[in-house]
């Protein structure tokens, strides 16, 4: 059983239908044991970086992705859902920048370009050894935002371009996570999330 | 490696049914806006637009209906704009399973929404639609509300920079002059936009041959939304994209999985 994470944030239809489609049943739930307990479980996310985060710390949310770390249980960040996983989000920090869940090292940092949001399809640069990526790593995918991280760390990095090269994905170990919407991404992106969901 | 132009067909909805002529010949049902939606996305729509033109809160109803179909059943950004006067609506529109809803007149009327919406939901999902069309204001070009039909003696390039100030994420500039004239789109607009606009800028109004698609992108355009070309079958998505493609601008191609 999959489990989408509801925090509060945003459009959780077009998330729960997409990992659906993998066959496998599929729960929208703020309910930290079912989140805790799930096979995999879904992190989405829209909006800034502070208010998700004040949405996740309302259930409890960083301790339940950081309990299904430590118990070896899949988790998929989805754009900010991606974003929080790292230590420090500078989104409308002024200088000060907001503390993330912490599980990656890092900072998330405006994009160093001329139009923003990077609003769009755009294509990736993914590692041989991708699991999320097989079969679709000559595939577009939606992306929508301003901010990302830029600095590499751990093994399994993808990487785009728009005005600077940033993460668009991570695989580290039971840890996943897209910049893009995978669910938003047509059937490239159902594919990567079937990749995700046959390896649970 | 390049983000690519965006293709955006415009569905026209009242009452739960696609109007402003539509002439398919390959659908059971040309007018249901959700199997318009399929289809589109399956011949490689970027993104969809559906435009609420109900006069009726029922209407209403039935179109968020429409939303919560077409968001199960194609996984591409649904952009939902018209009578949009709320957080509240903006909130249910999202709740549906819209990704991006787009503004007008309830923004001129009252400019702090932009604010409101921004804050709650982000940037990202906020569109600015501008009907604008040429007039001696300052720049020339005015902003016009109730879908064209009334002038706002408001003038569109200072609008569009309190907006951005304001905090919408995109802007949706449809030309009420070319609009529906298949003549190309509004390229002295475009470009006039584009110089005080530093977010995504999508052009609309005029598309009539494959060569006007490349003509508002040479004037800045990031994403081109067109209707009746696409309705009537004038061109497929696909041979824009092909021609786009053949003469260099960066299309996405359709998945072949």
């Amino acid at each position: 059983m999959i489990a989408i994470l509801d925090y509060g944030s945003g459009n959780l239809r077009s998330a729960e239908r997409a990992f659906a489609t993998s066959g496998l049943d599929v729960v929208v739930t703020s309910d930290a044991r079912i989140a805790v307990e799930a096979d995999g479980l879904v992190v989405p996310g829209v909006g800034a970086f502070a208010a998700c985060m004040q949405g996740l710390n309302a259930i409890d949310g960083a301790n339940i992705i950081k309990k299904r770390l430590e118990r070896e249980r899949p988790t998929f960040g989805i754009c900010i859902g991606m974003q929080i996983l790292f230590a420090l989000g500078e989104e409308h920090s002024l200088g000060k920048p907001h503390s993330g869940v912490g599980i990656w090292p890092g900072s998330i940092s405006e994009l160093a370009a001329p139009i923003l949001p990077h609003m769009g399809w755009n294509s990736v640069e993914a590692p041989y050894e991708s699991v999320l990526f097989a079969g679709v790593e000559s595939e577009s995918f939606y992306f929508v935002h301003s901010y990302a991280a830029k600095t590499a760390f751990g093994k399994l990095q993808t990487w785009t371009t728009y005005g600077e090269r940033f993460l668009s994905a991570v695989e580290d170990g039971y840890v996943v996570a897209t910049q893009f919407h995978p669910e938003k991404s047509g059937d490239a992106g159902l594919k990567l999330i079937k990749n995700w969901t046959q390896s649970l | 490696m390049t983000l690519s132009v965006r293709i955006i067909p415009c569905l026209d909805v009242t009452d739960g049914r696609v109007v402003k002529g539509v002439n398919f010949t390959n659908l059971v049902d040309a007018g249901d806006p959700v199997e318009m939606a399929q289809l589109y996305g399956a011949e490689g729509a970027d993104e969809l637009t559906f435009l609420d033109i109900s006069a009726s809160s029922s209407g209403r109803e039935t179109t968020l209906d429409i939303v919560r179909r077409t968001a199960e059943q194609v996984f591409i950004p649904l952009t939902v704009g018209g009578g949009i006067r709320s957080v509240l609506d903006v909130n249910r529109l999202l709740r549906a399973g819209a990704d991006k809803i787009s503004i007008n007149t309830s923004a001129i009327a009252r400019p702090e929404l932009i604010a409101e919406i921004a804050d709650r939901f982000g940037s990202q999902v906020l569109v600015l639609s501008v009907d604008a069309r040429r007039a001696r204001t300052d720049s020339g070009f005015e902003v016009t509300t109730h879908g064209g039909r009334e002038g706002s003696n408001l003038d569109a390039l200072m609008w569009v920079e309190k907006a951005c100030a304001l905090g919408v994420g995109e802007i949706l500039l449809n030309s009420m002059d070319a609009d529906g004239t298949r003549a190309g789109y509004d390229i002295g607009m475009i470009r006039a936009v584009r110089s005080v606009s530093k977010v995504p800028l999508i052009a609309s109004g005029g598309a009539g041959s494959l060569a006007d698609f490349a003509a508002a992108l040479d004037a800045g355009a990031d994403a081109l939304l067109a209707a009746s070309v696409f309705h009537f079958g004038v061109h497929r998505i696909k041979d824009v994209k092909s021609y786009l493609g053949s003469h260099n601008y960066p299309v996405r191609a359709i998945a072949t999985l």
